[in-house]
């Protein structure tokens, strides 16, 4: 009796969705507003792969042919960094997928403080409004790094920078309460019997990856404040002539700026994982090793930075230590590549979406980590630095990783979020075009940079012309890609093919595969018990 | 469809492997040109010993991280064929192996001391030239080239880029100026860069040289050229509008040719200015950096091409 009564006041719960307006605006719910980050993180993605498409128009031959001068191309450049990293990748791995699977894995009812969750939302929007508002009234023709005496009001006057550099700082604030947020309830909202080392990896991943917000947005925070006063307010903390020092904001700046670079691939590790454990019906290889690894990550990934400024002018001794530093990362990033093979091996691998997005992730993030143990030879990046190697290493690692790592979590989530499968066929297509045409933009640019081309340049020398050309085929050919994925998703919707709570079998067995797809409005009315 | 993966894979590290393939092209006879190639996908010809020992220890690198590519692309394949679904329909439940593990941490850095030792004497012997023969100082302003040379009376001029139009035979677009940086061939040259409105960087790839110009600081660095010859290179830390035209030349002339251009410079150049341009920014670095600087919005040099 008192069961049936419990029954039926679950179901009511379930049907408990508040109206339109309330639940999309002014939402507490954690997997609502995981909804409207990955809305957010596609929009934002048309104006960051547009303009990618303007940038690559521009160099596939030499000449200025769309960009009226250097300046609007800066800002374009600049802008395309901006969107990418802190409106699309950050959103969608962070605030789409943690804000989804973080509560539900940990067999949680929802975020610690789901009113903050909802702030955190409601303030990238606006962030977003402020970069993209900024390339009206001038832009930032700065780069994404911002390095004064560039950024300062003599050379970039106009509001744009103030404008990007508050949109920033939203974001900013944004990420900082999320990253509480997300690890206070790891650490405090654990259904009975998920200890620290029962945690699925991709909770793991995001643990790490709010530590590493919440320890250098700050950072980030204090710098362009001091390059808003610079700008605006007549101090010099970065002026030379009045007793500052640019070299202090690349300090800083890289202090926020290597462990971000972290922040956006490790939730991608913690979907890898998953993935390829579930499509190859086997439990993680290693898994104390792939989560401590991370961790390890998280904590040298702090004390790098300076691997950013080896011909910035310091010291020799300064520089062996940094070379030293970085080169210890490809230590736990070996340790997870391997052990993703070892998961595969003596597996039953099916090759759904997720499962080639994965894999193709685990080789790229390979490429692009190795040519990383070059570029932390201080000795070598004397000739490679701020060249197109660079933009070819970090490409692979995050528009090839981190981007590969977005689509696997959302072919392999898609439909436990919305009730509706995806197409098999086209999930497929995506991938392929996506697999081609992002290896022939970027691999290219290997070339290119060890032949000296030097990055954020609109114009270069006619010798550079064939790869150019080459790497602009194959971003037409991604950006065709990213046309696919949309079609993908509306026919996702359009025909509305039912998902299973677990549409993978066996493999898949971390909590969320446990609930109905989608998930009712509140996830547990119990909570789980974990073995 | 696995097959086609493969492929793609084998296609990828063909690709990676031509990168380590190419050898630079034998040294025509005659004057050396340090400069990017069609279609070149190493790096550039090296004409100066910073930039040999940088080709030494890039190819070893470089033969490291392409063995350690093919190898996690074999075993991908290998696992991807080996263990999928239809070929073992019954997964493993294996998840530990301690000496896998451990092994998989230890020979990585084993695999990065191998790497280190090199590295570590590279960037001492970069660092700082233990008898340098002149010290030329270098200072990149908006958009343009300063160099100035102390040990020879001080003169002074700037270099810059030649707009399209006016290229001549011989010379290559987007690269050549106006003066190009002259130095004696074989000998030690000191370089101390300094700043004058933003951030630039003395980026010269065949003689593996380059270093930021910061205002407010004078750094160091050094580079021979071991060729006669002329050694292009550009900015290469981005600076307003014309980032992308501000090219470096550096012209290495015999000794004697040297001494010649330097007796006929100290006049040419004798008020530490360059010809060729309107000479809009005679301040010198340190009254500049509080004054007025070229904003974003001045576009004469665009103009002037």
């Amino acid at each position: 009796m008192a069961h049936a009564a419990h029954d039926t006041h679950g179901h009511d719960a379930h049907n408990h969705a508040p109206g339109f307006v309330a639940r999309w605006f002014f939402s507490t719910n954690h997997k609502d507003i995981g909804t409207l980050y990955i809305i957010f993180a596609v929009v934002a993605a048309f104006v960051g792969i547009g303009l990618s498409m303007l940038m690559r128009l521009e160099l596939q031959a030499p000449g200025m042919q769309f960009f009226a001068d250097g300046q609007m191309w800066n800002v374009a450049v600049t802008a395309h960094g901006v969107v990418m990293v802190f409106y699309v990748v950050m959103p969608a791995l962070i605030g789409g997928f943690g804000n989804w699977f973080v509560p539900i894995m940990i067999g949680a009812p929802d975020m610690a403080f789901p009113r903050l969750n909802n702030i955190s939302f409601w303030l990238i929007v606006p962030a977003f409004l402020l970069t993209v508002a900024s390339l009206f009234v001038g832009g930032a023709g700065t780069g994404w790094t911002l390095y004064p005496p560039l950024s300062d009001i003599q050379y970039q006057g106009g509001a744009g920078v103030d404008m990007a550099l508050f949109g920033l700082h939203l974001a900013g604030a944004s990420s900082i309460l999320g990253a509480a947020n997300f690890i206070t309830t790891i650490f405090n909202m654990r259904a009975p019997g998920m200890t620290l080392h029962k945690m699925p990896l991709f909770v793991w991943a995001m643990l790490v990856t709010a530590f590493l917000l919440l320890l250098s947005v700050p950072v980030l925070g204090g710098a362009i404040t001091m390059l808003i006063t610079d700008r605006n307010f007549g101090t010099a903390f970065f002026k030379p002539e009045g007793g500052g020092d640019p070299v202090l904001f690349q300090h800083l700046f890289w202090f926020f700026g290597h462990p971000e670079v972290y922040i956006m691939i490790l939730p991608a590790f913690g979907i890898v994982s998953h993935v390829l454990s579930t499509f190859s019906r086997k439990p993680i290889f290693g898994y104390l090793g792939m989560a401590y690894a991370m961790v390890a990550i998280g904590v040298v990934g702090f004390v790098v930075w300076a691997h950013h400024m080896f011909t910035s002018g310091i010291s020799v001794d300064t520089r062996a230590y940094f070379m030293a530093a970085t080169m210890i990362i490809a230590v736990p990033t070996g340790i997870k590549i391997f052990s993703w093979i070892a998961t595969m091996w003596g597996g039953s691998i099916s090759f759904k979406t997720p499962m080639l997005f994965a894999i193709g992730f685990v080789f790229l993030f390979t490429v692009g980590g190795v040519t990383g143990v070059k570029l932390a030879n201080a000795g070598v990046t004397q000739i490679l630095h701020n060249t197109y190697y660079v933009v070819a290493h970090f490409h692979y690692v995050l528009s090839l990783g981190a981007v590969f790592g977005i689509y696997a979590g959302f072919y392999y989530w898609i439909g436990k979020m919305s009730g509706y499968q995806y197409p098999e066929r086209w999930g497929q297509i995506h991938f392929w075009l996506t697999f081609v045409g992002v290896n022939i933009t970027f691999f290219p640019m290997h070339f290119l940079g060890a032949q000296g081309m030097p990055r954020r340049y609109a114009d270069y020398p006619d010798a550079f012309t064939g790869w150019n050309m080459v790497a602009s085929a194959g971003a037409y050919i991604s950006g065709l890609s990213f046309l696919v994925f949309v079609y993908t998703v509306y026919l996702t919707f359009a025909r509305k093919q039912k998902a299973e709570a677990n549409p993978w079998g066996e493999g898949a067995t971390t909590l969320e595969w446990q609930v109905s797809s989608p998930p009712p409005f509140h996830t547990f009315d119990e909570l789980p018990r974990i073995r | 469809m696995r097959r086609i993966l493969s492929t793609a894979l084998a296609l990828m590290l063909t690709a990676g492997t031509g990168a380590m393939a190419q050898s630079p092209a034998p040294a025509p006879t005659g004057e050396a040109v340090g400069a990017p190639v069609p279609w070149g996908t190493g790096l550039q010809e090296a004409f100066g010993p910073v930039k040999v020992a940088i080709h030494d220890f890039n190819d070893l690198v470089l033969y490291i991280i392409v063995a350690i590519t093919i190898f996690v692309a074999a075993l991908l394949a290998y696992v991807m064929w080996r263990y999928s679904a239809s070929r073992n329909p019954n997964p493993s439940r294996v998840s530990h192996h301690t000496m896998l593990e451990v092994a998989w941490t230890v020979v990585p850095v084993l695999i990065l001391l191998v790497i280190a030792i090199p590295s570590f004497r590279l960037i001492y012997y970069e660092d700082r030239a233990r008898d340098a023969d002149m010290t030329i100082s270098v200072q990149g302003r908006q958009w343009y080239w300063h160099y100035a040379y102390p040990d020879h009376g001080n003169f002074a001029f700037d270099s810059y880029p030649i707009a399209d139009a006016e290229i001549r035979p011989g010379q290559i677009a987007k690269l050549s100026v106006d003066n190009p940086l002259v130095i004696p061939v074989g000998a030690t040259i000191r370089v101390m860069t300094s700043g004058h409105d933003v951030i630039h960087s003395f980026f010269v790839p065949s003689l593996g040289v380059q270093k930021y110009t910061i205002p407010g600081r004078t750094m160091e660095t050094w580079f021979r050229a071991d060729r006669e010859g002329t050694f292009y290179g550009q900015c290469n830390q981005i600076c307003g509008t014309n980032h992308w035209f501000m090219p470096i030349a550096v012209r290495a002339v015999p000794r004697a040719e040297f001494d010649a251009w330097v007796a006929q410079a100290r006049t040419r150049f004798a008020e530490g200015n360059g010809p060729g341009w309107p000479e809009r920014d005679r301040t010198t670095s340190v009254a500049a950096l509080g004054g007025p600087v070229a904003s974003i919005t001045d576009h004469s040099a665009e103009a002037r091409r």
